[in-house]
């Protein structure tokens, strides 16, 4: 429903006259709210102005009156307004002559295009003659028909769903159940959006994927070793073939998500055991905060820090010891990530660690293990699988994480695993593929979406395998 | 028996256990130190990389909230914007105001003639200058004729001089102030023309590319927008499913399946829902790319896992005892959702809420994917006006080659982590002003 209601939002603009449909918008509610004083009133009188005589709280009359009248009008409303802009200019090019119909239909949208800018007073790309007049004329016609019909139809909809709710309203109806119900619909709704967006996720991904697969074989895909995904634009060109193979990036995504987790996991899981079994409470009350302040700074910056700070000192100090680093090196990206990560880890450690039960400690201690031993023998197996759930979780946020690496990694695909060079990553690729302003089915586009496929199972198989160990494992002490 | 005889045994043997303990005492609280060292070391080095993240952007950032104004004065020639003395507002909006600009800047160099050192000299003043003129001669046409004194913005090199970011002694090839500048702007300084104010265009102004005259104004109120329109649709929808899935879902297979998802949601990395906002709302319902309506679409779909999470938590924190009296009284079991549970639930879902809208405020990957990347100079007014979000004005600004765009993207990243740290801040006041416990 929330599409719609941005879709039809949207529509009220761009035709241009959201003035007039923002007021039926208003006329409605004024209506609802017209007859949610009505249908309690009718509550009332039906009730011989006593409520103990019905059998709901008259209140749940007046809003069930009031629901009937607004919602089934709002509904067609919404649909109309999404449904109108494509019916009427289809109309327009039917009423268009022939030798127009008949161009491509690139031209044809530049036309339409033409014909909508004319209506609004916009500057057109051509010369306004008789038939582009004609057709704007037509257009316009059409659309004040539709809004005049949208008008009178919503309206008639809200007092004939109005009245007969209103008609419906005896002493024994049993308005709260029906409200109640609609209102239930409602949270339903609301709750499978989850569902419906990992639905649109997966099927808008897919279904350019399929479209990428259908160009390049899935085999190069997954297992070609060079990506260039430069196209030719003329067919004669040199050197510009277009190579899709994904392991580069694989790789470089591989092993900047492998520095970053080498930062994080050691300093992450350190400090949660310091901040769980050491320090005193006042340390950890300020302590704590402070760590989880990395988590909510957002990666932009993180990206922007690597590039100004990080990346010069790497490249300075390679200078030093002799090592030729690249500047937009591998390493200062991964450790960027790092940085960002530690929080993750840390406060997820700490959660499993403060979840291993006292009594575990106190057997430890009573059998003269000394805290350290203790910690790394009993708390630590005891807290592992928690761990690695949080680790897991960790490493899918960095294989997700883009700002840091568009900003502070390469652009090039490069095999290799040193460190100090250049590499590209899965979602750099995705940017820089769907950034610039190129159509929208070209190879190139629709092989960010297959990156984006691989992205999201990667990542999405790692969610379910942590999030299974860290449930499967969590309450064994309890 | 057997226990008399090994206590025997231990005791004739030449160790006893607790010697053995004993000689191992040293290594192990060796041991203990150098792990309470490590744990020690790790937390040094989070905060270590807090402060230098935080101190390198402060000190990046904190002059771009001055900039170097040059006083200079104007002789609006009536002659030269003018002619026909008709005050026509076209005319004298597109009159040549730069020339008057160079005029006093010529008058106030007479020395200089050659035609490349005049260039040099005009780039003294920000191109913003003349716009200002402009603005000041069409709102007030009696200035025309008069000579003005006016204080005009320098140039973001001059401006990087000012502030120490340029090395006077460099070669001078090496720079892009060139001497015979330096010497004209210390002549400046000497008659008390130069002076480093409040940098106020740097708060009203959208974006440029000129970074004297950059702001971000458009950016936030880019992200204001983008913002509300996340907040009007997740904050509804999340509660409304967190209410559904803790109060009134019965355990079955659909229930799992929508818990399962959001699970999964909330770690769906955010560019992926910039994918489906570029395949769903922009090609497949054909909304208009850059708006602020479509980053909100987004970003509402990206945030909902934490607020049904977070309000999923609120609810189960409310005590069954509540809903017992309530029920026992007669309520629906609606009614005692609507008039009991949420109220009391309110505040731990509103720091959820508030949680979820920070995050949204720094996102910025699943926002290129739709296009709010573009260089936009006019500052927004709704949420279907093309525009761009702080996050991503930042990520612009970092790309730009201008040293004085380092300076402008850490005071942008300055006020952006303001911001964040508000928000933060009223989530911690609220949950510890209404946060109970029962």
């Amino acid at each position: 429903m929330f599409m719609l209601a941005a879709v039809f939002c949207f529509n009220i603009i761009t035709i241009g006259v959201g003035m007039q449909l923002s007021i039926l918008l208003m006329v409605l509610l004024a209506m609802s709210s017209m007859a949610y004083y009505f249908g309690k009133k009718r509550a009332l009188r039906a009730g011989n102005g006593h409520a103990k005589n019905l059998h709901s709280l008259p209140s749940f009359y007046g809003l069930y009156t009031a629901i009937w009248c607004g919602i089934p009008a709002l509904i067609i409303f919404g649909l109309w307004v999404v449904f109108e802009p494509a019916i009427i200019t289809h109309l327009v090019i039917s009423g268009l002559p022939d030798d127009i119909r008949n161009i491509s239909s690139d031209r044809l949208n530049l036309v339409i295009n033409d014909i909508k800018n004319l209506v609004s007073g916009n500057i057109t790309s051509v010369n306004v003659d008789d038939n582009l007049q004609a057709a704007a004329d037509h257009y316009q016609q059409l659309m004040s028909t539709s809004h005049a019909a949208l008008v009178v139809v919503v309206l008639c909809l809200a007092i004939i769903a109005g009245a007969i709710a209103l008609s419906r309203i005896k002493a024994q109806h049993r308005a709260r159940n029906a409200v109640e119900g609609m209102l239930t619909g409602f949270l339903i709704f609301c709750s499978s959006i989850a569902i419906l967006t990992t639905l649109g996720i997966v099927l808008s991904v897919l279904f350019e994927s399929v479209r990428f697969f259908q160009d390049v074989p899935v085999s190069d895909f997954l297992f070609g070793l060079e990506w260039s995904p430069q196209t030719a634009i003329r067919d004669d060109q040199v050197g510009s073939s277009g190579a899709f193979g994904a392991v580069p990036l694989f790789a470089g995504t591989m092993l900047i998500s492998l520095i970053a987790m080498l930062i994080a996991v050691p300093i992450g899981l350190m400090s949660a055991i310091y901040l769980s079994e050491y320090s005193s409470q006042r340390f950890r009350s300020i302590a704590k905060p402070l760590l989880e302040m990395l988590a909510g700074v957002p990666t932009v910056v993180y990206g922007f820090f690597a590039v100004l700070v990080v990346a010069p000192v790497i490249r300075d100090m390679g200078g030093i010891i002799g090592l030729d680093v690249a500047s937009e090196s591998a390493l200062a990206a991964g450790l960027v990530m790092g940085i960002m990560i530690i929080p993750f880890v840390s406060s997820l450690s700490d959660d499993v660690i403060n979840a291993v039960p006292q009594a575990m400690r106190d057997g430890a201690y009573g059998l003269g293990a000394t805290q350290a031993e203790t910690i790394r023998k009993v708390i630590f197996p005891a807290a592992l699988p928690g761990i690695v759930g949080g680790v897991l979780l960790a490493a899918s946020r960095a294989i997700g994480e883009t700002m840091i690496v568009v900003m502070a990694a390469g652009l090039s695909a490069n095999l290799t695993a040193n460190p100090l060079e250049a590499v590209t990553t899965v979602t750099v690729q995705i940017v820089t593929l769907l950034t610039g302003d190129q159509e929208f089915d070209s190879t190139k586009t629709l092989a960010a979406f297959a990156l984006g496929l691989m992205l999201f199972v990667v990542t999405l198989m790692l969610n379910i395998i942590a999030l299974h160990v860290v449930r499967k494992y969590r309450e064994q002490y309890d | 028996m057997t226990k008399s005889l090994s206590k025997k045994k231990k005791n004739s043997g030449k160790l006893r256990t607790i010697d053995i303990v004993r000689a191992g005492m040293k290594s192990r609280r060796a041991a203990e130190t150098r792990f309470k060292i490590y744990g020690r070391i790790a937390i040094g080095m989070g905060l270590l990389f807090l402060l230098v993240l935080f101190s390198s952007i402060i000190s990046n950032g904190y002059q771009a909230f001055v900039q170097t104004y040059i006083k200079i004065e104007v002789n609006v020639d009536a002659s030269k914007i003018d002619p026909q003395g008709k005050r026509v507002p076209e005319d004298l909006s597109r009159a040549n105001y730069g020339g008057l600009i160079k005029a006093s800047m010529r008058t106030m160099f007479p020395e200089v003639k050659a035609r490349r050192d005049k260039r040099q000299l005009y780039r003294l003043v920000s191109t913003g200058a003349s716009y200002q003129l402009r603005q000041l001669v069409i709102d007030n046409n009696d200035l025309i004729g008069q000579t003005l004194t006016l204080w005009v913005p320098a140039d973001d090199e001059i401006d990087m001089l000012m502030k120490g970011y340029i090395d006077r002694e460099s070669d001078e090839s090496d720079r892009r102030v060139k001497d015979k500048q330096i010497a004209w702007i210390d002549k400046l300084i000497s008659e008390d023309r130069v002076e480093k104010r409040f940098n106020k265009t740097f708060f009203t102004a959208g974006d440029s590319r000129d970074p004297e005259l950059a702001g971000i104004w458009g950016a936030a109120s880019g992200s204001f927008f983008t913002l509300i329109v996340t907040l009007l649709l997740s904050f509804p929808i999340g509660v409304a499913a967190a209410v559904y899935l803790e109060e009134f879902a019965p355990r079955n297979r659909f229930t799992d399946i929508i818990e399962v998802n959001i699970n999964n949601l909330a770690a769906v990395p955010s560019i992926v829902f910039g994918l489906l906002g570029l395949a769903v709302f922009i090609n497949f319902f054909g909304m208009p790319r850059s708006a602020p309506l479509v980053g909100g679409l987004v970003l509402t779909l990206m945030t909902l896992p934490t607020i049904i999470i977070a309000s999923r938590a609120a609810l189960k924190s409310v005590p069954p005892s509540i809903r017992e009296a309530a029920l026992g009284i007669g309520a629906s079991p609606m009614q005692t959702m609507i008039y009991h549970v949420l109220p009391l639930a309110m505040p731990g879902m509103l720091t959820g809420t508030i949680i979820g809208m920070a995050q949204a405020l720094g996102e910025s990957a699943p926002l290129l994917m739709i296009g709010m990347v573009a260089f936009i100079v006019d500052i927004p007014q709704g949420a279907f006006d093309p525009s761009t979000v702080l996050p991503v004005q930042i990520y612009l600004w970092a790309d730009s080659p201008e040293r004085a765009f380092v300076e402008k993207t850490s005071a942008a990243i300055m006020v952006l982590l303001l911001f964040l740290i508000a928000m933060n801040a009223i989530a911690v006041l609220l949950r510890k002003r209404f946060e109970r416990r029962w």
